[in-house]
């Protein structure tokens, strides 16, 4: 009777009997895919998900990824008081803060996501399961895709954290040894031999549906892009040069291109963030929603739903983005707003200004600043996403507009392939301004100053702006202000620590090797 | 040689026949005497011939004697009835594994039987015992019939791990984990079979049910019939009507109107011209019959009870009610002379359930008492509703309570049946030793299905699976269901051996085998119409299992009687735990020395009995399952995500799947648990009092904690970390004031004292503020507990409000508590606890003739409860918040003032108030008809209040609250209960 004490699950399985074949392999894979898109594995309305501590739909990867890098700058405020979200803006968070542990596990649960079928994934334990011929082929591609998303949000974690404990496959899952810290520029080293790496093995670009979704070689570029563009702040020593040659890569050999036709529902610019913009011809890496089968509360569900107001009046029509009813918050500093000189013929400077005031007075008014129209839940031909509740429209990791101002950027910082520079400039600013030169600038006009404002025209909430405001020094000192940036309503500068998040407490308190980032 | 010695035996019976076990027989002036066996049985042989006195004693009962004449070689049958003696010091008390005499019990252990259960409409059994026992805490959610409810013995022993105590059913432990479609598996029992409930409180009590036994054992037993019974019918039937007695003080319509004018003037557009109470609309006066008819006696020497109950219970929330059918019977016959007894358990139950959706007991305070129920507008089945301006329904908009209610409909069809069939034999050739084998059952069958009628505006967008289906949209229709198969079976060896009049030896030693399996079956999701998909079945159904492997032994020695020593032991296997963790040893040993029988208090006339107590023990915590989420914890483990959490690579759908976190480690949480206790009587034991101290101390705390990042597929994880302790004092306190012929009166109370403290949580870093818990409604991760070292587990965690010069609160203003010059999360500081310090209990029973009042009450005292109600409703954010509607605020927003408010107010203490309470749970005027139907039957007719009153400082609804969060709380309302109970 004895043996009646050793009572194995019936239906969740073993790591034997997940690997035992070719079929489990890619579900596990999939699974490191989706821990950017969904909250947990039995769906968005469980009572928890994959990350404990935190509310289930605020834990999810893009959501989170979104809030510290657009909440905490001039081009999103939040009018909610959960706790932690005001914090954001007003640059006071805690190491003990909710949304700073929920970020950083869900970006270390990723990474051990990735450890773990990395480690079922090795050579020789593909021989040993008999994993052959074109099934090999399929899982080595998918190995190295698994080795770019354990990059990916190792890079998330050297940007937004600096200094995060380091794992990788070879090192036991389920111990009790906790992980060294490694540091920023340590990082960087690693991270770049490691997209380098995987550049073999990684499936080539492609513009096939049946690659879609899947992080290719130049996905593993344009990461090397953004990293050798944000050197200096990582290691101290700039590189963009290699960005120039990494960007290069991505443009020349990529196949991509920006999507320049608008339809008579939207503009060329907004395709790129409508329920078809898997159709869109420069989106490099997307993490790919589906309103049936994707769903979470976060990703672009949150980013649709969040900048809709929660009840239809006369200036929110819901039904107009896809969705029965917003959650009315996130709304835009004036800055953003004043980041267009011409609303008009800018394609991109799209917002709901009635019945919102341009100047954020109060940070629990939802009428409180303009509201910029990016993600919505219909197509381009107008049709409403297949759920009113789910958005069907993926998130644009990367995109090919985002490649161009990199490589100008580089280039004008080092002062080479200036004209090269220039042409991808006016490519990006032809297709805001319907495809005519009205947009264009000069040689003379392309400087770092108009590049920076040119990426938050162009890339205002797809996450990139702390990152860009650190890498131009604005984000901490009193050289650029916002309204309520180190929570005072005019805007003030605030310790320059603030550009790394601090370690949370509860990791602190339990890995005995970490040291906390200076200032906290 | 001729034989000059004979033999008696016979049968010492009380009152009702029903054998009395331990009694003491002796032939008067030898030294030859016996006690009497578990069926009250006894037989002394080497009897000389001739006359004798055979003495018949048991505490408790008037000694009696019987003349014998004793025949050389023969038997001589003698059998007594014991009457009474006013004192309960004799009675058998359960205990695990067998009876005891109340006199020999040295662990901290409370009968209540039938007489002394709470009076009225009971659905629950639990309620039976609200309030009688110290050291117990039974508190149910609300007034829903049939609803969950809490029990806490001395205190929680857990952080994560489950703080229920084991239930035990005529020897069955009985799986209390959740039933799909039963709010609560309790109420799958049908209070009106139940006898005693017996509550083992301390480890050396306790001990003998090892890995489960941390939080306390609660024995039930069922009602029986005896031999020599004549067939009795009974027939209980009690009819009640529940109603509210109050309500949450939110504004009427035109209060409302006035406030809307003088707060945000621009939003009276939005005011409707009703007046509606939605309280109102949504609760009724509710009505329940219970009948029960039982029979119960002998047919020959088969002893037997059958009994029936049909119990139809409304809720007050509309569309809410319970029907519940039972069945029980039991046999208990002797065989093989006398030699095996049979007991024979089946209960069988059938549950109806409607389900009133809950949510709309919140709703119903905030909606705009401005508005109509109902509208003329048929698309919404003519109920009001928030409209875009192309009819389809506003989202995220209050939706009509009185629509949620009607337009839903939430069944399920809860059956489960627990038995077992218990042998006992005593062995022919040693009947010192007895065989016993227990097989036991619980199995329970649930089914149910939730329609929302594609009418309702706040399903209106659900749309099909399929996208290609452009037609069929809203609603919803949910199908589920549950099976569990619970077996068990124990075995033991009992040996008990006289060492003359006084001192005796009993050994048990047993072996049990648990095994429980649940398994539920995944299905799709339907739109309203139920046959239009909108998600998908998961690809695996659920199934889990769990085995527990004990063995056990006791060892009950009992001096002179008055040196008792028990010790107990327990080795426990369970699946939960990996082999080398998965057996644990715990050890009890207590001592009890009955000081009134000794030379120096024999005489004195003050003290009835006095007795001492001394135990320690150690029991265990398996039940991991709701902070693990599963009977696995050990194992790594792969989920299959369910059909919603997919995802698209180059154009394929993958499932993927989940590696879920685990503990290969993970082991028994532990509790050392010390116990003194003095048990007093006085007067001739008309009152009787006990009084114990207790500390219990958690080792190896089961609790779900940080855990470093990228060693583990989680954040947190269930570890062994940490320790907690509880201490407290009780006492219980039972007299009899007047005892008369006509006139009686007795008076029960008792009173408890418990403090629960946080020691250690493993290693933290200075800034590590604990871990939060208890998530508050209406901020989005507020979260009111915490954790933390040095406090109670309840604690909550909170700003400390700053208030004006007018006494009134300031929106958004706090102490800096840490002094660091700014207002942040580490403001929060530890204030206050949920659960009581003291629990009082007072009961009264005053009878003279035939008419008979009774009245229990109850108090709670510094207990806080957070009022998430005013923390959500009590500012005029509803009035301010949307230009599309207003909705309804509690009085309190009219004290704070609080307009475009944040939401750090829901970590404010100004919510959480002092929930300190007396209630008078239940009021019984009794008449006992007497003989009637030509003198056939007795009929005796009761009608009863229950909730009589509450007194309480706390300004919210109810100050009683299992978690210390005051939110969507289904009101208990006041019963009125006629009831008859007729015997033929």
């Amino acid at each position: 009777c004895n043996k009646d004490l050793d009572r194995t699950p019936t239906y969740d399985l073993s790591t034997d009997a997940v690997f035992k074949d070719a079929a489990g392999y890619r579900a596990v894979a999939a699974k490191a895919y989706s821990g950017f898109a969904v909250t947990g594995p039995n769906g968005p309305d469980a009572s928890t998900g994959d990350i404990l501590g935190i509310d289930q739909g605020t834990s999810d990867y893009v959501r989170q990824l979104w809030s510290a890098q657009e909440l905490t700058t001039d081009e999103a405020v939040i009018q909610w008081g959960d706790p932690g979200v005001q914090d954001w803006h007003n640059m006071n968070w805690t190491s003990s803060g909710v949304l700073i542990q929920g970020l950083y596990s869900r970006i270390l649960y990723e990474i051990t996501l990735c450890n773990g079928f990395l480690a079922e994934a090795t050579d020789d334990k593909l021989a040993a399961r008999g994993i052959t011929g074109t099934d090999l082929t399929d899982i080595k591609a998918f190995r190295a895709e698994v080795r770019f998303l354990r990059a990916l949000a190792y890079y998330h974690a050297m940007d937004l954290y600096g200094n995060p404990p380091f794992a990788i496959e070879t090192d036991p899952i389920g111990g009790t040894t906790p992980p060294k810290q490694t540091t920023r520029a340590a990082l960087f080293t690693y991270l770049e031999s490691e997209l380098k790496a995987i550049d073999a093995d990684l499936l080539a670009p492609s513009q096939s549906a049946s690659q879609y979704g899947r992080a290719n070689k130049a996905a593993a570029w344009t990461l090397l892009a953004k990293m050798y563009l944000n050197a200096q702040v990582y290691t101290g020593t700039a590189r963009y040069a290699d960005c120039l040659t990494y960007a290069a890569k991505v443009i020349d050999t990529g196949g991509y291109s920006l999507q320049t036709a608008a339809t008579g529902k939207a503009t060329a610019y907004a395709r790129n963030f409508l329920t078809d913009n898997y159709a869109s011809p420069e989106i490099i890496f997307p993490i790919v929603f589906d309103g049936k089968k994707t769903q979470t509360y976060g990703g672009t569900t949150f980013l649709t739903h969040a900048a809709v107001s929660g009840t239809s009046d006369a200036n929110w029509n819901p039904a107009k983005y896809g969705i029965g009813g917003g959650w009315g918050g996130v709304r835009t500093t004036p800055k953003l707003y004043q980041q267009f000189a011409d609303t008009a013929s800018d394609t991109r400077g799209k917002f709901v200004t009635g019945g919102q005031t341009l100047d954020v007075v109060s940070q629990t008014n939802f009428n409180n600043g303009y509201v910029p129209i990016k993600f919505k839940n219909v197509s381009s031909a107008g049709a409403a996403g297949a759920d009113a509740t789910f958005v069907d429209t993926d998130y644009p990791m990367f995109r090919l507009a985002d490649v161009y101002l990199m490589y100008a950027e580089a280039a004008v910082r080092t002062g080479t392939n200036l004209p090269q520079a220039l042409a991808y400039v006016n490519l990006v600013r032809a297709r805001a301004y319907k495809n005519t030169t009205a947009g264009n600038i000069t040689a003379a006009a392309l400087t770092t100053d108009f590049l920076l404002n040119e990426r938050s025209r162009e890339l205002y909430w797809e996450g990139t702006r702390r990152t860009d405001l650190i890498r131009y020094g604005r984000f901490t000192s009193g050289s650029y202000l916002w309204p309520w940036k180190g929570g005072v309503a005019a805007g003030t500068s605030v310790p320059d620590t603030r550009s790394l998040f601090p370690i949370p407490s509860s990791d602190l308190s339990v890995n005995p090797n970490l040291v906390q980032n200076p200032g906290y | 040689q001729a034989q000059t010695t004979g033999s008696v035996s016979g049968r010492v019976l009380d009152e009702k026949n029903t054998g009395i076990p331990g009694a003491t027989v002796l032939v008067e002036g030898t030294s030859l005497g016996v006690s009497s066996d578990v069926d009250g049985s006894f037989r002394i042989a080497n009897i000389p011939a001739g006359p004798q006195t055979i003495v018949l004693t048991f505490v408790g009962y008037n000694a009696t004697r019987r003349p014998v004449t004793i025949v050389a070689g023969q038997n001589t049958t003698v059998s007594a009835s014991l009457t009474v003696n006013a004192t309960e010091l004799g009675e058998a008390v359960v205990i695990g594994y067998g009876t005891q005499r109340r006199q020999d019990v040295t662990g901290a252990i409370t009968t209540v039987t039938a007489k002394d259960f709470v009076q009225g409409q009971i659905t629950n059994p639990e309620q039976l015992i609200q309030g009688k026992v110290a050291g117990v805490q039974i508190t149910t959610a609300g007034g829903a019939p049939g609803g969950a409810t809490t029990i806490r013995i001395r205190g929680g022993s857990s952080l994560n791990a489950s703080n229920d105590p084991l239930i035990v059913i005529d020897g069955v432990p009985v799986d209390n984990s959740a039933v799909s479609g039963a709010a609560n598996p309790l109420s799958l029992i049908n209070p009106n079979d139940i006898e005693t409930y017996t509550v083992l409180k301390d480890a050396s009590a306790t001990a003998i049910y090892g890995s489960r036994a941390s939080n306390g054992v609660i024995l039930i037993t069922t009602k029986k019939g005896n031999v020599g019974d004549k067939l009795t019918v009974n027939l209980v039937s009690n009819t009640s009507l529940a109603a509210r007695y109050n309500s949450v003080p939110v504004l009427s319509a035109d209060e409302f109107r006035a406030t809307v004018q003088a707060v945000a003037p621009q939003q009276a557009k939005l005011l409707g011209t009703g007046n509606t109470n939605w309280q109102n609309q949504i609760f009724r006066t509710a009505m329940t019959y219970d009948n029960n008819v039982s029979l119960a006696g002998a047919v020959g020497k088969l002893p037997f009870r059958a009994s029936i109950g049909n119990l139809e219970q409304q809720g007050i929330l509309k569309t809410d009610g319970l029907i519940r059918n039972t069945g029980s019977l039991s046999l208990n016959p002797v065989l093989l002379d006398n030699h095996l007894r049979v007991n024979l358990n089946v209960k069988g139950t059938w549950t109806d359930n409607n389900f009133g959706d809950t949510g709309a007991i919140g709703s119903a305070l905030a909606f705009d008492p401005t508005q109509n129920v109902f509208s003329d507008n048929a698309n919404y089945s003519n109920y009001f509703q928030y409209l875009q301006g192309n009819g389809t329904p506003q989202q995220n908009v209050p939706t009509n309570p009185v629509a949620t209610l009607m337009l839903q409909r939430n069944r399920s069809t809860v059956k489960r049946s627990i038995g077992n069939v218990q042998l006992d034999y005593k062995l022919h050739f040693l009947p010192d030793l007895h065989a016993n084998v227990n097989l036991g059952y619980d199995v329970t069958r649930a089914t149910g299905t939730n329609l929302i009628d594609a009418r309702s505006a706040g399903s209106y967008f659900n749309t099909p699976l399929d996208p290609a289906n452009t037609t069929a949209r809203g609603g919803s229709y949910n199908y589920y269901s549950q099976q569990r198969n619970n077996k068990l079976l124990e075995t033991y060896l009992n040996y008990t051996k006289a060492f003359g009049e006084t001192s005796r030896l009993e050994l048990l030693a047993g072996y049990s085998y648990q095994d429980f399996v649940t398994t539920a079956p995944a299905y799709a999701n339907y739109l309203g119409d139920a046959t239009t998909v909108r998600t998908l079945a998961a690809s695996n159904p659920f199934r889990t299992q769990y085995t527990i492997i004990s063995y056990y032994g006791r060892a009950n020695l009992t001096l002179n009687n008055r040196y008792i020593f028990t010790g107990t032991l327990r080795n426990d296997a369970s699946s939960r735990f990996s082999p080398s963790n998965r057996n644990a040893l715990f050890p009890a040993a207590s001592f009890a020395w009955r000081i009134k029988d000794e030379a120096f208090l024999k005489d004195n006339s003050t003290f009835a009995d006095l007795k001492l107590r001394l135990g320690y023990g150690v029991t265990g915590q398996q039940d991991v399952v709701a902070a693990a989420g599963s009977d696995y914890p050990y194992i790594q483990r792969y989920f299959l995500n369910v059909p919603t959490a997919q995802y698209q690579l180059g154009g394929i759908y993958y499932t993927p799947y989940s590696p879920l976190g685990f503990n290969s480690n993970l082991k028994w949480e532990s509790t050392a648990t010390y116990n003194a206790g003095l048990d007093f009587g006085f007067f001739n034991n008309r009152l009787t009092a006990s009084a114990d101290v207790y500390y219990r101390k958690t080792t190896d705390l089961l609790a779900v904690i940080p855990i470093p990042g990228e060693i583990n597929y989680t954040n947190r994880l269930i570890s062994n970390v940490g320790s907690l302790e509880n201490k407290g004092v009780e006492f219980n306190l039972i007299g009899t004031a007047i005892q008369g012929e006509r006139l009686n009166w007795t008076l029960n109370a008792n009173a408890t004292y418990n403090v629960n403290k946080i020691l250690s949580l493993g290693p933290q870093a200075p800034d590590f503020q604990g871990i939060e818990n208890t998530v508050v409604a209406g901020g989005v991760g507020t979260n009111i507990g915490n954790y933390s070292v040095g406090s109670p587990s309840s604690s909550f965690y909170a700003y400390q409000q700053v208030y004006g010069p007018d006494g009134k609160p300031i929106d958004g203003v706090y102490t800096d508590i840490n002094g660091d010059g700014k207002i942040d999360s580490n403001d929060r500081r530890i204030y206050k606890q949920s659960a009581p310090k003291v629990l009082l209990g007072f009961g009264s029973n005053l009878s003279y003739n035939r008419v008979s009042l009774a009245f229990s009450l109850r108090a709670n005292l510094g207990n806080y409860a957070y009022n998430n109600v005013n923390s959500n409703l009590g500012n005029y954010q509803g009035i301010v918040g949307s230009s599309n509607f207003v909705s309804n605020v509690v009085r309190d927003a009219n004290n704070t003032g609080f307009l475009n408010s944040s939401q750090a107010r829901y970590s404010s203490d100004y919510y959480i108030q002092n929930a300190s309470f007396l209630r008078m749970d239940n009021a019984t005027l009794g008449y006992n008809v007497g003989k009637v139907l030509n003198g056939k039957g007795s009929l005796r007719l009761s009608a009863a209040v229950q909730n009589v009153f509450v007194a309480t400082k706390y300004t919210g609804l109810d100050p009683e609250i299992p978690n210390g969060v005051d939110n969507n709380v289904y009101p208990r309302p006041r019963t009125y209960t006629f009831g008859l109970n007729l015997s033929i």
